[in-house]
């Protein structure tokens, strides 16, 4: 029942992607390219979907626990560090470079596109790089 | 090449994209971020974290063939840079997301509405670096 709930999830926020226009390149390109051919549209999916769940989240944590949990997992950290920082700043750059990020080209795939698997496998191989990092910068501080 | 300006669409599929995190967090209790959907999909660390993760990405996998079934319409996708430019740009979003510890569903929806101050951080930092990068690749180097 929990994995059908997830995947109920997945598709709404698969629709929600898709009609909000993120999951088009050209458009979110568009959105940054304020001195060329702009396109503000995209900021107004920001704003819907910070509406909802800026009041959504809070109803649901009225609830003591999660329909399928027995504790809410948010994130607590508040610590601002080169990680952070550094990584949202490349974060941006890929972004303006290929046009896709990762919450838009996993609904994408669903278009069939061969360039949304070709992002998707690139990003794969991010994660990746960054994990065989972590772990080579942590053999050099134990050496 | 331009866009069309889509207020409405947007609005409406950002207040849809909010709807699918209020549901993850109601059901799972969890912050619908794609880079930890993906990551801890692709490492797989733990088998039933691994399972609800793989059910959303079915679901978000199933919106543009559900969508193309009830309008006729499949979602736009329109790519206007190299496969080239979209390699680079993913394994940039991957290694730079990892670090960052989210990307636009993340830190965006997520974390803004949480009011959280790492997401506070990372948001404006990765719009700026993505604009930057759009301006410098369309203006400066006239790609």
């Amino acid at each position: 029942m929990k994995l059908v709930y997830a995947l109920f999830t997945g598709l709404i926020f698969g629709i929600g992607i898709a009609l909000s226009g993120m999951m088009n390149p050209a458009k979110v390109l568009n959105f940054f390219d304020v001195a060329g051919t702009w396109d503000p549209s995209l900021a107004f999916v920001m704003g819907g979907a910070l509406v909802i769940t800026f009041v959504g989240y809070r109803l649901v944590w009225r609830r003591n626990a999660p329909l399928f949990g027995d504790r809410f997992q948010v994130p607590t950290s508040t610590k601002i560090d080169g990680s952070l920082i550094g990584g949202s700043a490349l974060f941006g750059i890929g972004w303006g470079i290929a046009g896709f990020c990762p919450g838009a080209a996993l609904p994408a795939l669903g278009t069939g596109r061969w360039e949304v698997v070709l992002f998707i496998v690139a990003v794969v191989v991010g994660f990746v790089l960054r994990r065989l990092l972590a772990k080579i910068s942590r053999a050099g501080a134990a050496a | 090449m331009e866009t069309d300006f889509t207020p409405f669409a947007s609005f409406g599929g950002g207040l849809v994209i909010g709807l699918g995190a209020v549901f993850l967090m109601l059901g799972l209790g969890r912050i619908l971020g794609a880079t930890g959907i993906m990551s801890g999909l692709v490492f797989a660390d733990n088998k039933e974290e691994a399972a609800w993760r793989l059910a959303m990405v079915v679901g978000m996998v199933m919106a543009p063939g559900l969508i193309f079934g009830l309008t006729g319409t499949m979602p736009a996708v329109d790519v206007p840079v190299s496969p080239t430019m979209i390699v680079i740009g993913g394994v940039i979003v991957g290694f730079g997301a990892s670090l960052g510890s989210g990307c636009t569903s993340g830190h965006g929806v997520c974390g803004l509405s949480r009011l959280s101050v790492r997401s506070l951080a990372a948001v404006p930092t990765f719009m700026v670096t993505a604009a930057l990068t759009v301006f410098l690749i369309r203006h400066v180097f006239g790609g």
